[in-house]
């Protein structure tokens, strides 16, 4: 009898594999926007003080 | 305050469609690979992710050149911005390895010269960003920023290469290996397609991060310039 090599089941580390992937990139974009969005609110509060002085 | 530019968005939006593309070569279009089953899919961003990281690590070091060259503080704003998108990126290579080494080598990590290396490159690129906090003179911190970066990149031909001429199980995707490489495999056409599209949409990837990046980069110069006015 012929002995058949089976597809071994490696669906879990696929979706971990792709969930760590999805969840840094979404982390790291929204921590993009979060400082940007901080950085304007301060450079307006910086140009309100600067014109006040 | 500078606007978004047209084809700032232009550009998000084509990346977007790049991406979606790739995830569905990747997830459809690409074939299962019979010995490793479906983990071998991890293998496309994986690559792609590496791939990024370098090419930043790269960015950074020429940006430290022409810093040291020209003394123009835009190249600093350069080098940190293409390094912390490169961090990101190179960590989730390390990662998705680990993930894809579970079932393949039957083991999360091993210090193989492969993934020692990179995770020395990784530390090399993490201490820059943490050292870089600590200088408060914005040329001194530019300088150092620099340097480190062109000495910090020997270690990224070092990573690259490390497969090719060490003893290894990690495989080589292009180029013969080591024999005793462990989970290399032939790619089918239509798996070279996701791989190539991988490698292409990783690239624009970066291009329009590096992109947002720097115009953070430019506002936190401004930022700080001002702090520092108003504060004296």
């Amino acid at each position: 009898m012929m002995l058949q090599q089976t597809t071994p089941d490696t669906f879990n580390y696929f979706v971990v594999g792709y969930t760590v992937f999805f969840l840094v990139m979404t982390v790291y974009l929204v921590s993009l926007v979060v400082r940007y969005r901080n950085l304007k609110k301060e450079l307006e509060l910086l140009e309100e003080l600067e014109n006040e002085g | 305050m500078e606007t978004k530019p047209r084809w700032l968005t232009v550009l998000d939006v084509l990346t977007a469609i790049f991406f979606v593309v790739a995830v569905f070569l990747v997830f459809v279009f690409a074939p299962m690979e019979r010995t490793m089953g479906l983990v071998q899919k991890v293998f496309y961003f994986h690559v792609a992710t590496a791939w990024v990281g370098m090419l930043g690590f790269m960015v950074a070091a020429v940006a430290g050149i022409l810093y040291l060259i020209k003394g123009d503080r835009q190249y600093d704003t350069l080098g940190l911005a293409a390094v912390e998108i490169s961090l990101v990126f190179f960590f989730v290579a390390i990662i998705m390895g680990s993930v894809w080494a579970r079932p393949i080598w039957n083991t999360w990590w091993t210090w193989d010269p492969r993934l020692t290396t990179a995770t020395i490159v990784e530390l090399i690129y993490a201490a820059y960003i943490m050292l870089r906090q600590g200088i408060e003179d914005p040329d001194r911190r530019a300088r150092f920023g620099a340097v480190y970066a062109i000495l910090g990149f020997l270690s990224v031909p070092l990573t690259f290469i490390s497969i090719r001429l060490l003893r290894t199980i990690h495989p080589v995707v292009i180029g013969s290996g080591d024999p005793s490489a462990e989970g290399a495999f032939n790619m089918s056409p239509r798996m070279k397609v996701a791989f190539f599209y991988s490698l292409f949409t990783f690239s624009v990837v970066f291009v329009d991060l590096l992109l947002h990046r720097l115009r953070m980069g430019k506002l936190a110069a401004r930022v700080e310039e001002l702090r520092l006015k108003v504060s004296a």
